[in-house]
């Protein structure tokens, strides 16, 4: 009873969150686990190879890479991704995609609010429409 | 003249009926449900159905590679969740005999014991709970959030983190993580006297819960309840002691041992390894050697073709993990030995003869968390 009067009238700190209300000032910490997101820079690029080292290393079929070969101005014969997908309902979070990638393509999201009406949205492309590959990463 | 024909009349007293207590009951924790034959309110005997949570984690295993293999540990003990990953990881080390740096042995250590920190505070505030006294609760996970605080900067998850990686960690610690860790300690150490005068000084809860299921040290060892479940009854049995794993055995701590092996000092054995978890933390978190965070390891890692164990102790006892390899990057067979699977099996010895209110004191005594059990 002592402990629990002590806190009842002298609380110190308030340790609960107020989520939802504090949505505009909560701040996830910088490694926060949200979702896997494909950086791209201010001229749309992105430094995906579509290797496809990030699907064979996921554990459960979350990545999906669908890349053509096209022939650059050199006439060297390159790949490309068409789409780089990702289930995000599938997803354990064990960061491999992200921990193997040779080219740092991928990195962690802070987004954590996944709840959707339909699934089909948690069906990801994660390269922009238009992008293309930074230049001088093979 | 008419026969007069006796009908026995069933004396409700002495007339055994069965109750299921579970697979949606609040104090088993989880789904897990258990067939308790009562005779009033003594219970007789009991039957544990497990399988309500079993997702096939030993078989996923068979088609994963190693490091695949250590997100699904994860999901087995969730509570123990990086000692679970440490288990593989060592496995996997100690096969394809690699010396990881001292760095990560010094993390991996101190990370443990904050996962055991963190699992009993969880455990303490359900046991109160369980018991009635809801206050507990509150106050258990309020300090537990400390360490998931820190969890999450560091390894940027609360609960299943995925953490360790055969041959090192993901990537390098938080730069704050020293500093919070030490400032944790500083502050649990004031909270956890609050523990002991909300609930270890309680006169309630220690006669409520003194003579209550004792587990003898012979029985102990029959039924391999290990942790601080087999502790609290004199079983010497931590792994950590024993069989010492990273730089366990450069630490001095204590194995806390009692002899009575009731449900209150199955109580006193939690909340004295909370304290010599401290004291490992404490010698460990200044020392942390410089270094590289992971050893070189070969993109495919295939085990050569034979049998390996791997001990390590968990926050409920020792977790093994037997691997049978035939040369391929994916494991033949792997079979995980899982304290609750054993600790659940004298559950029926030490209940009988027992009210069915003492048995979720038990249950809560012996912290039983279901899909380590079911896998």
């Amino acid at each position: 009873m002592g402990v629990t009067g002590k806190y009842f009238f002298s609380p110190g700190q308030i340790v609960t969150e107020q989520y939802p209300e504090n949505r505009k000032t909560l701040k996830m910490a910088e490694r926060f686990k949200g979702e896997v997101i494909m950086p791209h820079d201010e001229n749309n690029q992105h430094r995906c190879t579509g290797c496809g080292i990030c699907e064979l290393n996921c554990p459960n079929g979350s990545i999906e890479i669908i890349s053509t070969r096209i022939e650059t101005p050199e006439g060297k014969k390159v790949r490309i991704i068409d789409k780089h997908i990702y289930h995000l309902s599938m997803c354990t979070f064990c960061g491999l995609c992200i921990k193997t990638c040779p080219s740092d393509s991928l990195a962690w999201g802070q987004e954590f609010e996944h709840a959707v009406f339909d699934r089909s949205k948690l069906t990801k492309v994660l390269n922009q429409p238009g992008s293309s590959i930074i230049k001088g990463i093979e | 003249m008419k026969e007069v024909i006796h009908t026995p009349v069933p004396d409700i007293e002495e007339e055994e009926y069965h109750i299921n207590m579970g697979p949606q009951h609040p104090s088993t924790h989880g789904v897990l449900r258990l067939v308790v034959s009562l005779q009033g309110e003594i219970v007789k005997s009991l039957k544990p159905h497990c399988g309500y949570i079993h997702r096939g984690i030993e078989k996923m295993c068979e088609k994963d590679t190693y490091p695949q293999i250590i997100h699904l540990t994860d999901r087995m003990d969730y509570l123990s969740a990086h000692i679970n990953n440490h288990a593989v990881c060592l496995l996997v080390e100690n096969a394809l005999q690699v010396e990881v740096p001292e760095r990560v042995k010094y993390i991996r250590t101190i990370i443990d014991e904050l996962t055991r920190i963190q699992s009993h505070q969880l455990w303490w505030a359900c046991y109160g709970m369980d018991l009635g006294g809801l206050t507990c609760f509150f106050y258990g996970l309020r300090d537990r959030e400390h360490i998931l605080d820190i969890f999450e900067e560091s390894f940027g998850s609360r609960l299943l983190h995925s953490y360790y990686t055969p041959g090192g960690l993901m990537q390098d610690i938080h730069p704050n993580f020293q500093k919070r860790v030490k400032e944790f300690i500083k502050y649990f150490q004031k909270k956890i006297k609050d523990y002991d005068r909300i609930l270890t000084g309680n006169v309630i809860m220690t006669e409520r819960t003194r003579g209550i299921g004792i587990l003898s040290k012979e029985d102990a060892i029959n039924y391999a309840v290990t942790g601080p479940s087999g502790r609290a009854s004199g079983f010497s049995c931590d792994v950590r002691k024993h069989y010492p794993y990273s730089v366990y055995d450069k630490v001095e701590f204590r194995e806390v041992l009692f002899t009575e092996g009731d449900t209150l000092h199955r109580y006193y054995a939690r909340m004295e390894e909370m304290r010599e978890s401290m004291k490992i933390i404490e010698q460990l978190i200044d020392n942390i050697p410089e270094g590289e965070y992971s050893a070189k390891m070969k993109a495919v890692l295939k085990l050569p073709a034979g049998e390996y164990y791997q001990r390590v102790e968990t926050a409920r006892g020792e977790l093994g993990a037997y691997c049978i390899s035939d040369g391929n990057k994916t494991p033949f067979r792997l079979k995980f030995r899982s304290p609750n699977f054993s600790n659940l099996g004298v559950l029926d010895k030490i209940s009988r003869e027992h009210k069915i209110a003492d048995l979720v004191a038990i249950g809560a005594s012996l912290d039983f968390v279901i899909p380590d059990i079911d896998r």
